[in-house]
C-alpha cells in the first residue's frame, strides 16, 4: 500500500488525526526549549556530525576494535549478515539454554528483524517492557514511532486495553493507575524471565562497552535480574571514544523529547558476575547503504525521532502509513534502499520543507536526501508512469520560456473560464481538499518587469492592487 | 566466508575516505552556581536534591522522608547514613530484592547541566541494586559537581574492579518515569517512585 493510501485512511478520522499531530508537536516544541538553554547546540550538532562521519569512514577498524575490547571483558560477539542470521544467532541461545520467557527492551533491530513472531512461532514467551511498546504488543501491532512507540493510541484505549488483559477498572483513563497496573505485571514478567534481550544506543570502540538509553528502567531490570543479556546493534551505532558520549548524550533526549538526560544511560562493560553477556552486531542492508555517497549519512542517525515529530506529514498521516518500522523523514530515506520498489512512495510523503533537517541532532541533510530518491526512482524508472510523464512534460515546458509564457496564458484563461468540475475532479488530486486559489491577475514575469526585484515598496503595492486573494 | 569476514570486507569496500576525528574540546556551558543549576534541574525532572553539612544532617534529611520512616527493607551503602535492614549484599539472587524499598548509594559525580549522578556496582554485588529499589537516595560530595557530560566524561572511565574485572556505571536523573500513555508524565514505571539526591560538604 502507498503511503498516500495508507495515510488517506488515517486522515479520514479528522478528529485522530489533529490530536496527533498536536502530541508531536508538544513535544517538538519541548525540544526546541532544551535545544535553546544551550548557547552551543549548533557547535554540539556539528561536533556529533563529524565524529559520525570519521566513523563511517573507518568502521571496519572500529567494528575490530569494538569487538577485540568486548570479548577482552568477557563478552560473547556474534555477527549477522542479515535480519535470518540475527534471529537464529539469538533464538539459538535461548535455545541451548532452554530458556522459555524473555524480557525484551525497546530494540528497533529486533523489530527490524521480526525477532518476536519468530521466537513466539518456537513457543517461547517474548515481553516488551517499554511501556509504549507492551501497549501496542497487546494490541498486535507495530510501534508508530521509534522513541513513542504507542503515541497514536488514545489513554481511553489504554483504559479498555489494560480492562480486557489486565483487569483493571472499566472505563478508567487515570494515567497513574494504568502505569501501576502495567508496572505491577511487568515486574512479575521481570523476575520471571530468564534473558533479556536490549538494544543498543551506543557502541564504544575503545572500551568494548555499550551504552543503552531508557527513562522506565526497564532495559537495567531486563539485563540485571537474569543470567543472560543479549544486545542487538546495528554496526552503525559504534563511536570511537567514551569520551564521545560527552556529545552525543547531551543531545540524544534533549532532541527526542526535550529532557535534559534519560532518566538512566547505562554502560555494560562485559557481563554481570557470574552471568552472560552476548552482543550482536548486524548488518541488514547498512555495508550497502555505506557504500552509498548521497545516502551513506543516513548511517549517523542516532534514532532520537526529532524528525518525526516535527515533520508536517509525519504528525498528520500517522506512523504506520509508512508501513515500516522506522517511519517519518529518515525512514523515507532507509527502507527504498532496501527494496525501491516496495517502498517507492516514501520519499513523496514529504513536502520539503526542511524542517527535519534543521533538527537533526547529527545533521543528515534529510530533505536533500528524499529529493535524492525522487530524481533515483524517476531515473529507474520506479515512479509511476503517469507522474513521470507529466514530469517530462513540464520538463519540457520549462526548458522552452515562450511554452512556458504560452502554457500561463491559456492556464490563467481556462482556470477563470472553465467549468469547476474540470479543476474538481477525481484526476487532480490538488483538488480534494482545497480550494484552489484564484489566478492571479498578472503573471510574475510581468510583475519582476515591473519591479519587484527592485524593492519592497513596489511590492506593498502590487500586494494591494492585483494579488490580493480573497 | 563467515559472517564477520563477509560484513568486514563489504564495509571496508563501502568505507568513504578517512575523515579526521575531532576533538573533544569546546566552548561548553559554565553555570554560575552549578550546584544550583544541579538543583533545579532535578526539581524541574521530578526529584531532589538538598544540601547537607554533615553526616548527621543527611542522616535527618532522610529521617524527614515519610517513605523512609515507613519502610521496612532498606539497604545502605553509604558509612553513617540509613540503617540497613536487608542486606543487598547478603543475599544471592538479584529476584530476592524485589521487596526493597529504600536504597542509599553512594554517587561519583553529579552533572550541573541536567541532574544526572553517576554510579557503579562497585561494592555492590547485584547491579540491579538501583533500579529495584522503590527509593533510591544518592550521596554525592558537593564537590564532586561538574558542569556538563564533556566533563564528566572527562573524569570517568569504563569502571573497573579492583581485581580488575569489568564493572558497570550508569548516569542516573531522577526518578523512573514514562510518558507512554498519551504523553502524560507519570513517575514510577518499573524503577524507583522517588529518588532523593544528599550533596554533601
Ligand atoms: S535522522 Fe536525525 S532527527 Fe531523525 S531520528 Fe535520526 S538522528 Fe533523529
Amino acid at each position: 500500500m502507498s503511503h498516500a493510501t495508507a495515510a488517506a485512511e488515517f486522515v479520514a478520522d479528522v478528529d485522530r488525526a489533529r490530536w496527533h499531530d498536536r502530541a508531536l508537536w508538544f513535544v517538538r516544541s519541548k525540544r526546541d526549549k532544551c535545544a535553546q538553554q544551550l548557547p552551543e547546540w549548533e557547535a554540539l550538532r556539528e561536533r556529533a556530525s563529524l565524529v559520525k562521519q570519521h566513523t563511517a569512514s573507518r568502521m571496519a577498524e572500529y567494528l575490530e576494535e569494538f569487538e577485540r575490547n568486548a570479548v577482552a571483558l568477557g563478552a560473547v560477539v556474534h555477527w549477522a549478515r542479515d535480519a535470518a542470521e540475527h534471529n537464529a544467532i539469538v533464538y539459538g541461545l535461548l535455545k541451548e539454554r532452554g530458556i522459555q520467557r524473555v524480557v525484551k527492551s525497546k530494540s528497533m533491530l529486533t523489530e527490524e528483524c521480526g525477532l518476536n513472531p519468530l521466537l513466539e512461532s518456537k513457543g517461547l514467551e517474548v515481553v516488551d517492557t517499554d511501556l509504549g511498546e507492551w501497549i501496542v504488543q497487546l494490541r498486535h501491532e507495530h510501534p508508530s514511532h521509534i522513541v513513542m512507540p504507542a503515541i497514536h493510541v488514545k489513554k481511553q484505549e489504554v483504559g479498555e486495553l489494560f480492562h480486557e488483559k489486565l483487569g483493571t477498572t472499566a472505563g478508567s483513563t487515570d494515567e497513574k493507575y494504568l502505569v501501576g497496573a502495567a508496572r505491577a505485571e511487568l515486574r512479575s514478567k521481570f523476575l520471571a524471565g530468564t534473558a533479556g534481550i536490549t538494544g543498543v544506543n551506543f557502541a564504544i570502540a575503545e572500551t568494548g562497552g555499550f551504552v543503552v538509553c531508557t527513562n522506565e528502567g526497564n532495559a537495567d531490570l531486563g539485563a540485571s535480574l537474569p543470567a543472560l543479556h543479549i544486545a542487538s546493534m546495528g554496526i552503525e551505532k559504534l563511536i570511537p571514544r567514551m569520551a564521545d558520549l560527552g556529545v552525543f548524550l547531551r543531545l540524544l533526549a534533549r532532541s527526542a523529547t526535550g529532557q535534559p538526560i534519560t532518566t538512566y544511560s547505562s554502560h555494560f562493560h562485559g557481563p554481570k558476575p557470574g552471568g552472560e553477556l552476548h552482543i550482536v552486531l548486524v548488518d541488514n542492508g547498512r555495508s550497502k547503504l555505506l557504500a552509498n555517497e548521497e545516502l551513506r549519512r543516513s548511517l549517523n542517525c542516532i534514532r532520537c525521532g526529532a524528525c518525526m515529530n516535527t515533520c508536517p506529514v509525519y504528525r498528520r498521516s500517522g506512523g504506520h502509513s509508512y508501513g515500516v518500522t522506522v517511519p517519518g523523514p529518515i525512514g523515507s530515506v532507509l527502507y527504498p534502499a532496501r527494496d525501491m520498489q516496495a517502498h517507492k512512495s516514501l520519499p513523496d510523503a514529504c513536502s520539503l520543507c526542511g524542517s527535519c533537517t534543521d533538527v537533526c541532532p547529527v545533521k543528515i541533510p534529510l530533505h536533500h536526501q528524499l529529493l535524492a530518491w525522487r530524481k533515483t526512482l524517476v531515473k529507474a524508472k520506479v515512479t509511476p508512469w503517469h507522474m513521470r510523464a507529466a514530469m517530462s512534460v513540464v520538463g519540457g515546458v520549462m526548458a522552452r520560456p515562450w511554452l512556458f509564457r504560452l502554457g500561463g496564458k491559456l492556464g490563467r484563461f481556462a482556470l477563470r473560464w472553465s467549468p469547476r468540475w474540470l479543476t474538481y475532479n477525481g484526476l487532480n488530486p490538488w483538488g480534494a481538499q482545497r480550494e484552489m486559489p484564484p489566478a492571479a491577475k498578472q503573471t510574475f514575469s510581468k510583475l519582476y518587469d515591473d519591479g519587484i526585484g527592485h524593492g519592497s515598496a513596489r511590492m506593498d503595492g502590487i500586494d494591494k492592487d492585483q494579488n490580493k486573494l480573497d | 566466508m563467515t559472517a564477520r569476514e563477509t560484513i568486514l570486507e563489504a564495509v571496508r569496500r563501502a568505507q568513504p575516505e578517512a575523515m579526521p576525528l575531532p576533538a573533544l574540546e569546546g566552548d561548553w556551558i559554565r553555570y554560575d552556581d552549578p550546584v544550583a543549576q544541579f538543583c533545579a534541574v532535578l526539581e524541574a525532572i521530578g526529584s531532589r536534591a538538598v544540601v547537607v553539612g554533615s553526616i548527621e544532617a543527611a542522616q535527618a534529611t532522610l529521617e524527614a522522608l515519610p517513605e523512609y520512616e515507613a519502610a521496612q527493607r532498606v539497604f545502605s551503602a553509604v558509612e553513617g547514613i540509613g540503617r540497613t535492614t536487608l542486606d543487598a549484599n547478603a543475599v544471592a539472587t538479584p529476584h530476592e530484592l524485589a521487596s526493597l524499598e529504600v536504597a542509599i548509594l553512594p554517587g561519583e559525580l553529579a552533572v550541573a547541566e541536567n541532574g544526572a549522578v553517576w554510579v557503579t556496582d562497585l561494592g555492590l554485588r547485584h547491579r540491579v541494586t538501583p533500579f529495584i529499589c522503590e527509593l533510591l537516595v544518592l550521596v554525592v560530595p558537593k564537590h564532586a559537581m561538574v558542569h556538563t557530560m564533556h566533563e564528566a566524561y572527562q573524569r570517568i572511565s569504563a569502571p573497573r574492579r579492583p581485581d580488575g574485572s569489568p564493572a558497570f556505571g550508569v548516569f542516573i536523573a531522577g526518578p523512573s518515569k514514562t510518558a507512554d500513555i498519551e504523553q502524560s508524565l507519570v513517575i514510577g514505571a518499573h524503577g524507583p517512585k522517588e529518588s532523593l539526591v544528599l550533596l554533601t560538604e
